[in-house]
């Protein structure tokens, strides 16, 4: 019943394929001629070559930069500062991504960008699912007043707020602390908003009220009942977070410093280096770019389908 | 009620030790009612709350207190220290070059970098949209960009847009065309930084629409072309109309992002130049000044300011929006 990765929706296409109602005219009955229609509806055509053509162009792009940072930086310096620019891998790959572990302190970046958007990640997950399976199943009063005020917060950038947070952690002492990158982002409003969409669907009232009806309370309820049919959707949150945490860049720029940057603050300091070693550059950026492409290469349609089900109705 | 004889089972970790000793079954009944009375009551808001509490110190509280530090002088140095200067942050901001400077470059690179991504977003949504091969493949390839930092994706484009040795000049002159100093001068800076924010994002927000797409039924456009409805007809009548609400939407988003563009053009800069936005400021974002402010020259007043100044331009923008809206439904 919920075992499927997510919502539904995300599934129309595969269900329109066959045997569709023939149009809305009356009775509704099946019109043999229905073949004549000039034309099928939008969704259902099949892509034309210049479809194909158009989406592969699109991918390329998507794809090249990519694909030149780990060009650029597999070659070495001189080579990179060369016109024509190198289109082909060179030989110093792994040597150029030791260096940048080792030298442009990306080493101990990656650990701490580990550590922080696995933080945030986990309690992003763990408060949204909460708040979404409160917000979709249990009756309180000012509900409605609470959940517009969570969708409200969407709407207010985090940077604005960026000069008394700055004092607030100089003040706790956690200037240049990876908790002061941590606790500002532990939960974010988009992910509830996200669990609350997924549970009023996939989390049948029955389900809840078969559980009250057990003696469950709450917490126990959320434990057995909400945690196991959230878990997939859970799981795409937990990536999406973690993708946004890895990349967060200004807050982290504006507290951290070099003795203990993230990933993107010790990019900044790579390319601001008075001596510019362009394909070390490249693979600080290809080392610290890695982990969340092997992420989308493993759980890319996980991660598609959940970014299309949080939007329909955002 | 009836359950509360069946609480015990569960009440292992209920709120309140359960009383062992002493009390007789109708006591035990009550206790369990009101532990239950209190637990449908009380649970919804211990849910809710750890978002809230979060929220309401991490980010409401720092955005009020904005608003209070701009009307006062505060050095980065001695940050205990504040001087009331009431809105004196205002009026110099008012008269500073630098601000409408900012303010012009922010929009500016707005709109070169949001007009075209979210038109290309949803032409690729439309084809993503078609039946075809490898479909997931080209979905999860236009969000491989997404899955880049600001950091790593600025830098590849810095190299990219090289003066002396970048790709796009070399592709210039092998047609014959004059090299761009893609850094120096403000419009190339500014297409520049706007293709960086592009590439980030089209991907994303094309499966937003196409997932809005999905969502339509069928029947309209089967309806539409019993009426002899061209594809491109269907399009514009039937797809458009139909994820409106989706288009608002990354409207709003990315012009949140606009406002509060940073990273790139930093990067961009490469080091001492970013946080200006260059040698003259020919890119320099309202966020890169709220940093120059702060940071730079240790005037975190100012910085306050600046950060009130572009939560304005937010709601600006956000009020100007709600009006076109309504004028556009009065008229039609």
């Amino acid at each position: 019943m919920t075992t499927h990765s997510l919502p539904a929706r995300t599934d129309t296409p595969a269900r329109t394929d066959a045997g569709r109602p023939a149009r809305p005219g009356p009775g509704r009955t099946r019109v043999p001629g229905r073949r004549l229609l000039r034309q099928r509806a939008g969704r259902q055509h099949h892509a034309g070559p210049l479809a194909y053509v158009l989406l592969g162009i699109m991918a390329l792009l998507s794809i090249f930069p990519l694909y030149w940072t780990m060009v650029a930086a597999s070659t070495d310096n001189t080579r990179v500062s060369q016109t024509p620019p190198p289109f082909l891998p060179g030989p110093n790959l792994f040597s150029n991504l030791a260096r940048a572990w080792d030298e442009a302190a990306m080493g101990k970046a990656m650990i701490n960008s580990f550590i922080v958007a696995g933080v945030i990640a986990l309690s992003t997950v763990l408060f949204a699912t909460l708040a979404g399976f409160a917000f979709a199943k249990l009756r309180f009063k000012g509900r409605n007043a609470l959940l517009m005020l969570v969708i409200g917060t969407m709407m207010v950038p985090p940077q604005l707020g960026v000069v008394p947070l700055f004092m607030m952690m100089s003040e706790l002492g956690w200037s240049q602390q990876l908790p002061a990158v941590i606790f500002p982002t532990l939960v974010s409003a988009v992910g509830v908003f996200f669990m609350r969409q997924y549970l009023s669907e996939a989390l049948p009232d029955e389900l809840v009220e078969a559980g009250r009806v057990d003696g469950a309370h709450s917490l126990r309820i959320f434990w057995s009942i909400v945690l196991p049919v959230a878990r997939p959707a859970m799981a795409v949150l937990f990536m999406i977070t973690f993708v946004h945490a890895w990349n967060d860049f200004f807050w982290p720029f504006v507290v951290l410093d070099m003795t203990n940057p993230t990933v993107p603050v010790a990019l900044t300091q790579l390319s601001a280096g008075y001596v510019r070693d362009q394909s070390l550059i490249m693979a600080g950026a290809l080392l610290g770019t890695l982990p969340l492409l092997a992420m989308f290469v493993v759980f890319g349609r996980q991660i598609v389908s959940g970014i299309m089900s949080g939007a329909v109705k955002g | 009620m009836a359950i509360s004889t069946t609480h015990a089972p569960a009440g292992g970790e209920s709120p309140g030790p359960a009383p062992r000793t002493g009390g007789t079954g109708t006591e035990r009944r009550r206790l369990g009612a009101l532990l239950h009375k209190l637990d449908i009551k009380g649970a919804p808001y211990a849910f809710v709350a750890p978002f809230f509490v979060i929220f309401a110190a991490f980010s409401f509280y720092p955005l009020v207190y904005t608003s209070y530090i701009s009307l006062n002088r505060v050095e980065l140095a001695t940050l205990d220290v504040m001087e009331w200067v009431a809105f004196d942050n205002y009026v110099e901001l008012w008269g500073d070059e630098r601000f409408w400077n900012a303010l012009a470059n922010t929009i500016t690179i707005g709109i070169i970098s949001t007009v075209p991504q979210l038109l290309m977003a949803l032409g690729i949504a439309h084809l993503l949209n078609y039946r075809m091969r490898a479909s997931l493949f080209f979905r999860v390839a236009s969000l491989v960009p997404y899955a880049t930092s600001v950091g790593a994706a600025a830098l590849v484009f810095t190299m990219i847009f090289e003066r002396d040795f970048g790709m796009v000049n070399w592709a210039l002159g092998s047609i014959g065309l004059d090299p761009v100093n893609w850094e120096h001068d403000k419009w190339p800076a500014q297409i520049a930084i706007s293709t960086i924010v592009i590439w980030r994002w089209t991907g994303y927000n094309a499966l937003l629409y196409l997932a809005a797409m999905q969502a339509i039924p069928a029947d309209r456009y089967e309806a539409a072309s019993l009426d002899g409805a061209s594809r491109w007809q269907q399009f514009i009548h039937v797809t458009v109309p139909g994820i409106r609400s989706t288009i608002v939407f990354t409207i709003v988003l990315s012009t949140i992002g606009a406002t509060q563009l940073f990273g790139e053009p930093l990067i961009f800069g490469q080091g001492p130049n970013g946080i200006t936005g260059g040698a003259d400021n020919q890119y320099q974002t309202l966020g890169l000044l709220l940093y120059e402010e702060g940071w730079k020259n240790y005037q975190m007043g100012r910085a306050a300011t600046v950060a009130w100044a572009m939560f304005l331009l937010l709601i600006l923008v956000f009020v100007v929006q709600r009006l076109i809206k309504r004028l556009r439904s009065r008229t039609s």
